[in-house]
């Protein structure tokens, strides 16, 4: 039962403001675009043959609905609530980024588009569109910052098998930011033919609300999982927050139920305090860029600062809209997690559940050890277990080879 | 009568089409970019585009990306830029002036306060690329109130329905984007360009300029042969960037960029209309 006025899960309006944020900011060259995406796109989720499809590509390729796996072990290290991690990672291609990218290439499909862009931190989204290009047979190219490519190499060998071309992008911090400017440069250039496939819920309307819906079967299984499993909603659901697509996904669903508190967790890379991190909402301020509004890491002149975090699909200097309302209306809370205690987690989760998180999703566990005490034995706590690790253990190997305390052993092998 | 009608009426009396060079604040230094602003009505522009830099130049290609990135590190702000403005009308009062960038540094200097500073420092208009008529009126209250011209862009993706909604609030002059593309990359077919104007021709009675891929003399003269102003941006800052020497400013950048500011100007000064 909702004890709030207005329900808070009715956004965006009419033009795409989720409160004061969100919109339509990009130059005219593309606006016509956009607007044919968004009239797609409702057309498209009005048709129950749409959806129909949808779900069986869910159901059959991507194997959904994914587990709601008890962590029992980590739940005891922690010493409080019991911890359900909604097991994201299971899914083909090892993440959530997925669900969005399965909706998006119906949906380019429908609109006859015949060539596929995206823009990839991480290369978790960028993976997702290679392959769901290659299962329609449509060609793709992903831009990607050059610093990424270095440090997620397996996720570029596997795009390049997929058959996507794979740009790297050296503009700016060459990291999420500058890729997301190169595509949609790109976009602006191939207006007619080809369908860009946003990674996130951010980005000109309509995209944070049609990513944000795509990704909304993650809080809508783990409601009926949580459900069936302990007979109540949990008391908290948690989830990492770079653009933010994992964490509205999981959140949506509980947006209007009060006793769930919400927890989105930002990469507060070497400390909130020092100047690098990526905590848009924790230390922004509103401003405008890649088509929305929203909180950004900006100087004071409105000059867009490079955000720094340990794991790539956080290292972004911007947040989804949806995020900046739920931040200023209080619903969601919002904390930030260091790349040391992010490591700490990941290898915590690996060692108590035989699971390897990825590097993002580490940032969620992270607060665990926070959360999991206050919310205190009897409660239960959900966590979106947003990706697998694979990507990252070698940025962990050289992190932990670096001076970690207990890291040595595993460094020293690789 | 504004400055930007009064500018074009004059050249319509005239019988000849304007020339509107660009150039970006700050690149690659305030001084060198001073001067040449402060060069280029003697050179033979008739109205004038500053870019303002921005971090995250989303409709520009490498030449003016770079541009950026060279101001910025010289220490660009948008008050920086307004300095700019107010020490070239100091001595010269009747060239439009119009300032080209994104909304974000504007809303950070904050939207009211930008308008009024940047109209008394001489500022005639403004482009701002990432503010479609959709957004129009986070600024357009605030630049109506200080007498700034909003210069609206309309590009090939903009179809004959959608005309009027774009130019609804248009001021100064139309800035017709004439690719689908980023700045400085390729450049449109004059036949094209030819069968872009009657639509607009139609929808209003502002002026028509032509900028993104206009790069030589020749492309300039052919382009007021069919609207009204040809923008010259990338080709400019092309020669300004191969004139520096370690990235600084060398003996020849200014008259280099006015040499070819005056080589497109007598092109278009030549043009039969």
């Amino acid at each position: 039962m909702t004890h709030f006025a207005n329900s808070l899960r009715t956004g965006p309006d009419a033009r795409g403001r989720f409160g004061g944020f969100g919109g339509r900011f990009v130059a005219e060259t593309l606006m016509p675009l956009i607007l044919e995406v968004e009239a797609a796109y409702r057309a498209a989720r009005d048709d129950p043959g749409f959806q129909g499809e949808l779900d069986r590509y869910l159901r059959d390729y991507v194997g959904r609905p994914s587990p709601l796996w008890l962590a029992e072990r980590l739940s005891a290290a922690l010493g409080g609530a019991k911890i359900y991690l909604k097991r994201e990672d299971l899914n083909h291609t090892g993440a959530h980024k997925i669900n969005s990218c399965m909706g998006q290439i119906l949906l380019a499909r429908r609109m006859g588009k015949t060539r596929i862009i995206a823009e990839t931190g991480a290369g978790q989204h960028g993976v997702a569109t290679a392959t769901v290009c290659a299962l329609f047979g449509l060609p793709c190219t992903i831009y990607m910052g050059a610093v990424d490519v270095e440090r997620q190499k397996p996720n570029v060998f596997r795009m390049q098998l997929l058959g996507a071309e794979v740009r790297p992008v050296t503009s700016g911090a060459a990291t999420l930011k500058d890729a997301m400017n190169e595509a949609l440069r790109d976009w602006v250039a191939h207006v007619s033919d080809t369908y860009y496939l946003i990674g996130t819920v951010a980005g000109p309307h309509p995209y944070p609300m049609m990513v944000r819906d795509f990704q909304a079967v993650i809080g809508t299984e783990t409601r009926a999982q949580i459900l069936a499993a302990e007979g109540r909603l949990p008391d908290a659901a948690i989830a990492c927050v770079g653009g933010g697509s994992n964490a509205m996904g999981l959140f949506h669903t509980f947006l209007d139920d009060e006793a769930v508190r919400l927890i989105g967790v930002e990469a507060a890379g070497r400390g909130l305090d020092t100047s690098e991190h990526a905590a848009s909402l924790e230390r922004g301020r509103p401003g405008v860029l890649h088509g929305n509004r929203t909180y950004l890491l900006q100087t004071a002149d409105g000059q867009i600062e490079e955000a720094h975090s340990i794991s790539a699909g956080l290292d972004y200097p911007g947040i989804g809209p949806e995020h900046a309302f739920l931040f200023e209306a209080g619903r969601v809370q919002y904390v930030g997690v260091t790349d040391d205690e992010a490591l700490a987690a990941f290898q915590l989760c690996t060692r108590t559940e035989g699971i390897i998180p990825a590097l993002e999703t580490a940032h969620a566990l992270a607060y665990l050890t926070t959360l999991a005490p206050e919310i205190g034995p009897g409660g239960v706590i959900v966590v979106n277990l947003s990706g697998r690790g694979d990507k990252d253990i070698f940025t962990v190997a050289r992190h932990l080879k670096s001076g970690s305390p207990g890291g040595a052993d595993l460094g020293d092998i690789l | 009568m504004s400055r930007i009608a009064a500018r074009f009426a004059a050249l319509r009396a005239e019988g000849r089409g304007a020339f509107i060079p660009f150039l970006e604040a700050f690149d690659p230094d305030r001084a060198t970019s001073q001067a040449i602003l402060d060069g280029m009505p003697a050179a033979g522009a008739d109205l004038i585009e500053i870019g303002m830099p921005f971090s995250d130049p989303m409709a520009d290609g490498p030449i003016i990306q770079e541009a950026g990135q060279r101001a910025l590190k010289a220490g660009a702000t948008l008050a920086g830029t307004l300095a700019m403005v107010r020490a070239f009308r100091a001595h010269e009062t009747t060239i439009p002036v119009i300032l080209m960038g994104y909304l974000n540094p504007i809303l950070a200097y904050g939207a009211a306060r930008f308008c009024t500073d940047a109209a008394a420092a001489g500022v005639d208009g403004l482009i701002i690329v990432d503010l479609p008529p959709e957004e129009a009126d986070l600024l357009a209250a605030d630049a109506a109130r200080a007498g700034l011209a909003i210069i609206r862009l309309v590009a090939p993706t903009t179809d004959a329905t959608r005309l009027p909604h774009v130019l609804d609030g248009a001021g100064g002059f139309v800035y017709y984007v004439s690719i689908t593309g980023v700045t400085g990359t390729r450049s449109a077919a004059i036949a094209d360009l030819a069968a872009a104007m009657p639509p607009i021709r139609r929808a209003t009675d502002l002026p028509i300029a032509i900028g993104f891929g206009v790069k030589t003399p020749a492309q300039a003269a052919e382009a007021v042969g069919i609207a009204d102003a040809a923008v010259v941006a990338s080709a400019l800052i092309e020669t300004l960037a191969a004139s520096l020497e370690d990235g600084r400013a060398g003996p020849d950048t200014v008259p280099r960029v006015l040499d070819q500011v005056r080589a497109i100007a007598q092109a278009i000064r030549a043009a039969r209309r």
